[in-house]
């Protein structure tokens, strides 16, 4: 029964071209399912406590790696894409095994991604004669003919191709969730050694799911690069997407398949919202609302909008200060 | 001499000098850190206010520096303290990950809130100093009395902890919070305190910066993760370990640069980052 609602909204959402709406409206709803897609990644280690700050380091990765190869070796994006999320996979194994190997978990883990994240973007802005540096680059224009090849689509070839992405994004987060693997995560989040103590591969679970997340991070990037046809490092990899992806995440909540496409939904079209009410004068509106509403969220629904959704008896109860004495709480 | 090349000796001078900078918002966001056991994600952008306060007190509403310097480092003081107040402390029992968040949040607002007052153009305060010259080396005359004035901070900073009893008890504090409420130690005053000294150290750390750059909304990315690289490093809560790593990674990072590029100097330094993060992840000069 659930199955086929899901399938039904797909194929609504699929036919959406059908009506010609205008091409912003394209315009955005694709942003909005690329992004969905890369804070759905994003939430598959978040959920469990792996908290990373560098995720845009994988967007950029395999975006870059698919222009640089259709524009250098001309090789087309169809697998271009494949091997850019090869390369950010490999990325993230070669980041994620010692990390995971040596138990560097919480604000360590997080400044770990974060520096990785950061070593990534100097690198692109390094590798200029490739890259473009810091002034970014275009894929090159298809060849008469060779959209198809090119991957260079009008919006609604795009709108299809981001709406499949985020359905595997979804399809994804729902195989993790029925596989024991999402049961093992769940009692590694709360206490390793315990976990461990029971047979729980821990380092073995963590690179499962960081593969599972970076992946769909990096089809996320690639698909974002593609549909601009623009790459730049400030907005592919780098600090500041990084924590847009989180942001996004969590304000829609990422303990819910859905809650980070809410999250997506809700900074697109803020950022939409602001930018055509405001105009460019109110450049730094944007940052100011987005910065505003993660601080409350933060205070007053830690659990994002999704979470408000949730059945009362599956949350955790809140701990009350009574009866779990915790050792900060003789600060407040 | 001839025993060093002077390019590389001027490297190592500069790696020196870059550190002292380093050095400041590094031992603030330690001190944060330390006692509160929060990370102020959001502690370069608390520098870069600080850069801007002095800019406009000096070249907009025509103050001299040394008025403007000392103007901004109350202004930032009272930012860490409500940033403290109206974002911290209700979190203060809640996961690390969503204290960190919330700093985060505060990222944002600060620098859209400087992108609207004072747009994204680079400001630069004009004021600039003669080079020295010191036997074969050429040193940036305000490098050199940055770095002098981050010394001299943090030399205050330490005797405040060693000397004074509101010190002793943050010292007291950041080694065990568990039991400093039974001594006596109001706990909610202490983080207040240490929240208002890292906001000061963030201040001073802007009147340093804001002589040798240009302020712009994003300028506190430009060493904002170096920071928390260096705090992490010299391990969190150890004030001497993060002094010490901030001249590591300034060596590191100026000597980079002689021998590659600028960019090649961060990759290092990053890359060293993660490895120490690894291996030593109590901190490189933990006991």
């Amino acid at each position: 029964m659930r199955d086929i609602a899901v399938a039904a909204v797909l194929a609504a959402l699929a036919a959406l071209p059908l009506l010609s709406p205008p091409d912003y409206a394209m315009h955005v709803l694709i942003t909005m399912v690329l992004t969905a897609l890369a804070g759905t990644g994003w939430a598959m280690m978040g959920r469990y406590g792996l908290v990373s700050f560098g995720h845009g380091a994988f967007l950029g990765a395999a975006a870059y790696t698919m222009a640089i190869l259709w524009n250098e070796a001309g090789l087309t994006p169809w697998i271009g894409i494949p091997a850019g999320i090869v390369v950010a996979i490999l990325l993230g194994m070669l980041l994620g095994y010692p990390a995971f190997r040596l138990r560097v978990v919480g604000h360590y883990f997080a400044l770990v991604t974060l520096a990785a994240g950061e070593i990534v973007r100097i690198l692109i802005v390094a590798l200029r004669e490739h890259t473009g540096g810091s002034l970014g680059m275009t894929p090159a224009k298809a060849p008469p003919g060779g959209a198809f090849l090119a991957m260079q689509f009008d919006k609604a070839g795009f709108w299809w191709l981001a709406l499949a992405a985020w359905a595997l994004g979804l399809l994804a987060w729902r195989l993790l969730d029925r596989s024991m693997s999402s049961k093992a995560l769940a009692a590694i989040s709360e206490d390793e050694d315990a976990a461990a103590s029971i047979g729980i591969r821990v380092t073995r679970e963590k690179m499962k799911v960081t593969v599972i997340s970076v992946a769909l991070a990096a089809l996320a990037g690639a698909l974002t690069a593609q549909y601009r046809q623009y790459l730049n490092p400030e907005s592919l990899a780098g600090l500041g997407i990084s924590l847009q992806i989180v942001f996004g995440a969590i304000a829609g909540g990422m303990y819910a398949p859905l809650g980070p496409t809410i999250g997506a939904v809700i900074t697109i079209g803020l950022d939409e919202a602001l930018r055509i009410g405001f105009g460019t004068e109110f450049t730094g509106g944007a940052p100011l609302v987005y910065g505003l509403l993660l601080v409350l969220f933060m205070l007053f629904m830690p659990r994002g909008i999704a979470g408000l959704f949730e059945r009362r008896a599956k949350a955790p109860a809140p701990a009350k200060p009574a009866e779990a004495p915790l050792p900060a709480s003789a600060a407040r | 001499m001839g025993l060093l090349d002077p390019f590389l000796l001027e490297a190592l001078v500069n790696g020196i000098l870059l550190g002292g900078v380093f050095a400041l918002p590094a031992l603030g966001l330690n001190l944060v850190f330390g006692v509160v056991d929060v990370v102020w994600l959001c502690y370069a952008e608390l520098v870069m206010v600080g850069m801007y306060a002095v800019w406009f007190l000096h070249t907009q509403a025509g103050w001299p520096l040394a008025l403007a310097f000392a103007a901004c480092l109350p202004v930032v003081a009272l930012l860490g303290v409500l940033l403290h107040l109206l974002v911290v402390r209700p979190l203060l029992n809640s996961p690390p990950i969503n204290q960190v968040l919330a700093t985060g949040g505060v990222l944002f607002v600060l620098q859209g809130a400087a992108t609207l007052v004072f747009s994204t153009e680079f400001r630069s305060l004009g004021v600039d100093m003669p080079p020295m010259e010191v036997g074969e080396v050429f040193v940036s005359g305000t490098k050199l009395a940055a770095f002098c004035a981050a010394l001299l901070g943090a030399a205050i900073l330490w005797a405040f902890l060693k000397f004074t009893y509101v010190g002793t008890a943050i010292r007291a504090i950041a080694r065990d919070r568990e039991v400093m409420p039974l001594m006596g130690v109001d706990p909610r005053r202490i983080y207040l305190i240490a929240s208002a000294v890292g906001g000061a150290l963030a201040g001073l750390a802007a009147c340093l910066l804001v002589v040798q750059l240009d302020v712009h909304p994003f300028v506190g990315l430009s060493f904002g993760p170096i920071t928390f690289m260096i705090c992490v490093m010299g391990g969190l809560g150890n004030m001497l370990g993060g002094f010490l790593a901030a001249f590591l990674m300034g060596l590191i990072i100026s000597v980079g640069g002689f021998w590659g590029t600028t960019e090649f100097s961060y990759v290092v330094a990053f890359a060293f980052f993660i490895l120490v993060m690894f291996l030593r992840p109590q901190g490189l000069f933990a006991r």
